[in-house]
């Protein structure tokens, strides 16, 4: 046993600190806003406060790279500006990591903005009290007492500065930590939603469970690691403890290069840890086979947390999943390595297929959102695929032939993966403010939640020209189609898989993409190309009256329902036979009444038949923003179009991060 | 002898000494059973609200449980910095009055949202 006879107390590099401590100080900071300051400003208080700490956290984020790129081309002699690892990497401040904080910090910005919008019903999306037993009296009383949950900011800087750790550190534990810091604000966040409140409440317990669950895999993966370390690392040195991945890697490759073998069976416990941490980060990622939980929760939890989830959590998860496999793979065997590439290849395909093949036939928005950020988490795990290419002298080697000298990982897969992350997050966090301001009316004209029912949306196009393009945008760059920030991302991703000599992985991905394009352009024909439900049933209406009664019931058939062209295209199919056969030949009506949406709207219908066919679809009304979801959908959308058009602006960003810190 | 022994010695007093505890209670102690006794025992909490009475739950419980958590988190790491003072000198002073004021805060928090007025 060794004993600890002095204590010297660490240097702590607090400028590195400074963007973490921001958000995270900020946070404690909002809890006491809580506590004292009065509920009527608490509000304004708490937007104010997250939104400046996040913008100075982001500023903090840009000294630090200024600084940090002086240090790592600085002259031997030289004083380097920063020391990247602080206290022996519990923050390991590589460009890579740094670029993760910056992106995570623009991403939480928007989500914020989208969180405070109160929009023009003066309800934003959170419950008055989100402890109220559902459909109980007390939800009524707190509701009446103008009772709001401001509670939410704090918790998402919390989030926010959790994600910001989990993507730069290299000690496990921290990063576990850092893991739970995350998690835990976004399951309370997740059963806070205002409308919904039981399907809200089973998103959070559906996501706490299965995290809890993940969380585990990736407790018991670091212990295993830090079991090797104990048998590699610390046999020559009792005083490092911790779990520090790249020190107990290093001296695994230390021993392999040197022709010595590891003890027996440690490679095989090494190999089991890893497997275990990945699988931890790889449902944080939501890539199948770990991505069940998405669609339930993306869609239960109040959209604009969903927007901010999955654009922020999936950048940290995907850069902390990156360096994980690129240090944990720098103390293997190079067959062992090529095994764990093989595995996140296998991930990928199966990711990229579920993701779009099941996004395809979803009918209601936010859940083919979620089928879309699984789609997305397999193309980004595309690009990870390569974690494993090291450049030695500006030529790829891999890691089968280690190469002495300075290794590197992969620019190619840095370079994707960070530009990927960025272009993928701003149309997400755009799309879901989209979805916060489309909402349903009820029969007397009250506006109710979000129609997230695509059948709401025909139409939409003539309603709200502006918000219609902006999401159409984002749909589109999610599809990846030219001159939007998602084509060069895929091109980045995808090459980045080519590098690494997975080509026909990017030929698959590619295929993928053509096959998700079909779902995104789904959507926009529905809301450009369709006449509104409104519109349908008024021509139909017309036509009928026109025809008087030739049709037995047709009449009462068609004012009841505003969809009367819903059962058109497979009207045996629907379950009320009787009721939907009238809706027949009214259709009909439609494609005589409206020659230029008819055919359009023939297909549409058909595909979308089995959403509440008994139902009549009432068109969505598209609600004001009091500015500030608005700004964030306008900034969403500009980044969008920028990326796409000038990407070398942040491209060039993304090339400085591909310098690796040794 | 094997350093694991000493473990699997421990293992087995403690199977013998919850076996045979549940065991011998159930053999040689007295059978009087009354309804209190044959509820289900959940830390001083009813695990499942009345149907009677609005489905009512104290909600002072978790209050409890949730205060108690500050302080045992704080009494935690109290200890080992106890133990550990001298050495540990101005650094280990710091810190823990930063973790200190930190913990405080939740506390802070539930005292001026009314988490303590019962009454």
């Amino acid at each position: 046993m060794p004993e600890i006879t002095a204590f010297e107390a660490p240097e702590i590099e607090w400028v590195a600190l400074a963007p973490l401590l921001i958000v995270l100080g900020t946070g404690i900071v909002g809890v006491l806003v809580e506590a004292f300051v009065p509920a009527r400003a608490r509000r304004l208080t708490q937007i104010v406060l997250t939104l400046a700490a996040l913008a100075g956290a982001l500023v903090a984020v840009g000294v630090l790279w200024g600084m940090l790129q002086d240090t790592l081309t600085a002259q031997p002699g030289q004083e380097a500006a920063l020391n990247p690892r602080v206290l022996g990497g519990t923050l390991f401040l590589t460009p890579f990591a740094l670029g993760a904080q910056g992106i995570i910090t623009i991403l939480a910005i928007l989500g914020v903005l989208v969180v405070a919008d109160r929009t023009s019903t003066g309800e934003d999306a959170f419950a008055p009290t989100a402890a109220a037993v559902p459909g109980t009296h007390y939800e009524d009383l707190a509701r009446e007492a103008g009772l709001r949950q401001t509670e939410i900011y704090p918790l998402l800087l919390f989030a926010a500065g959790g994600m910001m750790l989990f993507a730069s550190t290299d000690d496990l534990i921290v990063m576990f930590i850092a893991l739970e810091v995350l998690s835990l604000p976004l399951y309370v966040l997740c059963a806070t939603a205002r409308r919904r409140r039981l399907l809200s409440q089973e998103a959070a317990a559906k996501y706490f469970l299965l995290g809890a669950f993940a969380s585990a895999l990736f407790i018991f993966g670091v212990a295993l690691i830090y079991g090797f370390g104990g048998m590699v690392v610390r046999g020559g040195n009792p005083d490092a403890i911790g779990v520090r991945l790249l020190e107990v890697s290093s001296a695994s490759r230390n021993i392999l290069s040197q022709g010595g073998s590891l003890p027996d069976g440690t490679a095989a416990l090494y190999l089991a840890g890893v497997v275990l941490v990945v699988v931890g980060l790889l449902f944080k990622v939501g890539a199948v086979p770990f991505h069940a939980w998405t669609p339930d929760v993306y869609t239960g939890a109040p959209t604009p947390i969903t927007g901010f989830m999955a654009a922020a959590t999936k950048a940290a998860a995907v850069v902390a999943l990156v360096q994980v496999l690129w240090r944990a793979g720098f103390g293997m065997a190079p067959d062992v390595v090529e095994q764990l590439q093989l595995a996140v290849v296998v991930i990928a395909v199966l990711t990229m297929a579920v993701g779009t093949v099941v996004g395809a036939v979803q009918t209601d928005v936010k859940r083919l959102l979620a089928y879309s950020s699984i789609a997305h988490a397999g193309f980004l795990v595309t690009g990870v695929v390569g974690f494993a290419t090291v450049v030695d002298g500006g030529a790829a080697v891999s890691f089968v032939t280690p190469p002495e000298g300075q290794t590197i990982v992969a620019p190619d897969v840095i370079r994707g993966v960070l530009f990927y992350l960025l272009a993928y997050g701003v149309a997400t966090v755009g799309a879901f403010g989209v979805v916060t301001l489309v909402r349903e009316r009820s029969a007397d004209g009250v506006i109710l939640g979000e129609a997230t029912d695509l059948a709401a949306w025909r139409g939409l196009g003539r309603r709200a020209p502006w918000l219609t393009a902006a999401f159409a945008l984002f749909l589109l760059s999610m599809a990846g189609i030219p001159l939007t920030a998602g084509f060069v991302a895929k091109f980045g991703v995808f090459s980045a898989a080519v590098a690494a000599g997975y080509w026909w992985l990017a030929v698959l991905g590619v295929l993928a993409s053509v096959v998700a394009v079909a779902f995104y352009v789904r959507v926009i024909v529905i809301m450009v190309m369709t006449p509104s439900n409104e519109e349908t049933a008024a021509a139909a209406q017309g036509v009928v009256a026109v025809r008087d009664a030739g049709v037995p019931g047709s009449g009462a058939g068609l004012s009841g329902s505003g969809a009367s062209g819903r059962g058109s295209a497979d009207a045996s199919a629907a379950p009320a036979g009787g009721a939907v056969e009238p809706a027949a030949p009214a259709s009909g009506a439609v494609r005589t009444a409206a020659p230029e949406g008819g055919l359009a709207t023939a297909t549409v219908f058909g595909e979308e038949h089995e959403a509440k066919a008994e139902a009549a679809a009432t068109d969505a009304v598209v609600v004001g923003s009091r500015g500030p979801a608005a700004v964030a959908v306008a900034l969403c959308a500009a980044a969008t179009l920028v990326l796409g058009l000038f990407p070398s602006l942040v491209l060039d960003l993304a090339e400085q991060a591909t310098r690796y810190v040794p | 002898m094997n350093p694991y022994l000493p473990i699997l010695i421990l293992m087995g007093i403690g199977a013998v000494l919850a076996l045979g505890g549940v065991g011998a209670s159930a053999i040689i102690g007295p059978k009087r059973y009354n309804r209190a006794k044959l509820d289900a025992y959940e830390c001083g909490i009813e695990p499942t609200p009345h149907a009677l009475g609005g489905g009512r739950l104290p909600i002072k419980y978790y209050l409890v449980a949730m205060t108690f958590i500050v302080f045992d988190i704080e009494v935690v790491f109290l200890y080992p910095w106890a133990v550990d003072f001298t050495t540990l000198a101005t650094f280990g002073l710091v810190a823990m009055f930063a973790f200190l004021a930190l913990i405080t805060v939740p506390f802070v928090y539930e005292w001026r949202r009314g988490g303590f007025d019962w009454v």
